[in-house]
């Protein structure tokens, strides 16, 4: 497939605004500023496109309630946060492709008539930062951002709002606290971002590379982009794939590519030869998968067929050399550490799987540990604020689910099943 | 003070320019003490206790003196399974620096991380700002030679 979203990054200038212009790039938005505000939004929502952060939220729904609400000034957030571990999809676009989501991002005020922008770009990618604000700057000098954008009257400011190393704060009502200033923990929702966002206005946030989708969306049309992988959830998607694979990385495939396909095709296949015996389709927070799974599409609607969830698009690999039980506990030790507290089923419940987790990982678990993990998940699934809350538990649910035998192992022999 | 001008151009209201002052703050400081947070809260003309609430809340803000280089080094599980554990210890060895800690000689400080996003190349650390992947027990101590 032709690459849109990482076209050229091997390049050493593709970050450069004269590299990008002169590979067509800033078209889209001239293009875009012909065209009414509304007929954007219809084509966004004609193409089907869904959200890339995690939720698969369609985007020109989302964009359509925010247009929808008569309150200005209206404010337009790219969530750049990445911060779900197994991630790191979005930091070529950010490092190596910034015009295409900034060009992604002004066509996407246009049509919201949002006059001002943030990229809210995680604390942990300070190179980003840079390459990011020299883009910004570029763009001001060549009359793509600012006032009346290439004659057109439309005005549009765009700055990057530096985060501070808090996972929760790439949900997005988190996100939006942090920007105003705050501690960053969730809002009640409703009401939504979209009527009431960032200072009490209509608020969109899109994910980095949602927003670079929007290039190619008005520059094709809507009818030929859904042409483009699974009908149900179409475009190009970023497949991030690391672990016990020859060649990790980020991979531009169609929507609803295969498990076996990107491992096998795309990554070479388990390095050294080894035998797979896990996957995580969408980064930590996304139930584990068996092997039996891997002709499974990853898409939106495919993943949840067999149990788990696209997420982020981060596939993590395992061979049989892992321990999971490891790899669980883990997993709980972070959401132990980024729970923002505010709710106690979450606070108290991951802290304590992550207690039992650990014992059972060193040696040390009890016969019923494995039911009483399975109690206190099941007390946090639907109980909290946040979606950090359940994630952790489902997490927890399906490995045990999945690999019972590793934690009955643990359990009776006090010691791992990789390592005897 | 021109940096928090700046800063405020980009900000509806003077709160909104707290994280980045605290950035501000912290650069000059190289950590947030007391006398930094109180210049933060008057920069913006917010109340000591708001601004600290806030900073408490971030990972990336450091509420006691660093080393001259910080080491972040990424622990979750893909780097995790490539063996990041392993380095861990292997700092403590050679130069006594624990999570969370300062080498006595005030050279590092090491911060464990929750994934860098570089888990492609994992294991991976950040120096500072600079980004290190491909780790191993050799590479790490070439690597962190060079900071002085
Ligand atoms: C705990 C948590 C962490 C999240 N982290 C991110 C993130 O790092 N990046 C992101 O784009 N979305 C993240 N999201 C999803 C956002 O809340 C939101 O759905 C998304 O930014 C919307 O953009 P999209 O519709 O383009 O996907 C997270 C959600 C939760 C609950
Ligand atoms: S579920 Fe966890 S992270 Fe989400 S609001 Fe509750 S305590 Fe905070
Ligand atoms: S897990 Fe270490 S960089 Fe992602």
């Amino acid at each position: 497939m032709e690459r849109f979203l990482l076209k050229n990054i091997d390049n050493p200038e593709s970050h450069r605004l004269a590299f990008y212009e002169a590979e067509g790039g800033y078209g889209s938005l001239k293009k875009a500023l012909s065209l009414k505000p509304e007929e954007i939004i219809g084509e966004v929502k004609n193409s089907g496109l869904r959200g890339r952060g995690g939720a698969g939220f369609p985007t020109g729904m989302k964009w359509d309630f925010a247009s929808r609400d008569p309150k200005f000034p209206k404010y337009l957030i790219c969530n750049a946060d990445e911060g779900e571990p197994g991630t790191f999809k979005d930091r070529p676009i950010l490092e190596k492709n910034p015009h295409l989501l900034i060009e992604g991002m002004i066509i996407s005020a246009y049509a919201l008539k949002a006059e001002k922008g943030y990229i809210y770009l995680r604390g942990e990618y300070p190179y980003a930062k840079v390459v990011l604000e020299e883009a910004i700057k570029e763009a001001y000098e060549k009359g793509y951002l600012g006032d009346n954008i290439l004659g057109s009257g439309f005005k549009f400011d765009l700055s990057v709002h530096q985060g501070a190393g808090a996972y929760i704060c790439g949900e997005e009502t988190a996100l939006i606290e942090s920007i105003e200033g705050k501690r960053g923990q969730p809002r009640i929702k409703p009401p939504f971002p979209v009527n009431v966002g960032a200072w009490g206005m209509p608020t969109v946030v899109n994910n980095v590379e949602t927003l670079a989708n929007i290039p190619l969306i008005i520059k094709i049309g809507s009818e030929e982009y859904k042409k483009i992988g699974n009908p149900e959830c179409p475009g190009p998607k970023l497949y991030c794939v690391s672990g016990c694979v020859e060649s990790p990385g980020v991979y531009e495939l169609p929507m609803g590519t295969t498990l076996r396909e990107i491992i096998y095709e795309h990554c070479g296949g388990i390095r050294g030869g080894g035998e797979l015996k896990a996957v995580i389709p969408g980064g930590i927070s996304t139930p584990v998968l068996t092997p039996d799974k891997l002709d499974t599409m990853m898409d939106f609607v495919s993943l949840p067929k067999v149990g788990s969830m696209l997420g982020s698009g981060a596939v993590m690999v395992f061979d049989q050399s892992v321990c999971l039980v490891r790899v669980c506990w883990r997993a709980m030790k972070f959401f132990e550490h980024e729970s923002c507290g505010k709710c106690t089923p979450c606070r108290e419940g991951v802290s304590w799987m992550r207690t039992v987790l650990e014992r059972i990982e060193s040696g040390f678990g009890r016969k019923g540990d494995i039911e009483l993990l399975q109690d206190v998940a099941s007390n946090i699934a639907g109980k909290t604020f946040c979606p950090l809350g359940d994630g952790a538990a489902g997490v927890v649910l399906s490995f045990i689910r999945n690999f019972p035998e590793e934690f009955d192992y643990h359990i009776e022999h006090k010691k791992c099943m990789v390592e005897a | 003070m021109d940096e928090i001008k700046e800063i405020l151009k980009k900000y509806p209201d003077r709160r909104g320019a707290l994280l980045p002052t605290l950035y501000v703050a912290q650069k000059a400081y190289g950590w947030l003490s007391q006398e930094a947070l109180e210049e933060a809260a008057k920069a913006l003309n917010l109340p000591p206790a708001t601004v600290k609430g806030v900073a408490t809340f971030y990972a990336m803000y450091k509420h006691k003196p660093m080393g001259r280089h910080l080491i972040q080094l990424c622990t979750n599980v893909a780097c995790m399974i490539m063996g990041a554990e392993r380095l861990v210890d292997l700092l403590k060895e050679r130069y006594g620096l624990e999570p969370g800690g300062t080498t006595e000689d005030g050279r590092f400080s090491l911060v464990i991380m929750e994934c860098i996003g570089a888990c492609d190349r994992a294991p991976a650390m950040l120096v500072d700002t600079d980004f290190h992947a491909d780790l191993n027990e050799n590479n790490i101590f070439e690597i962190l030679e060079k900071y002085e």
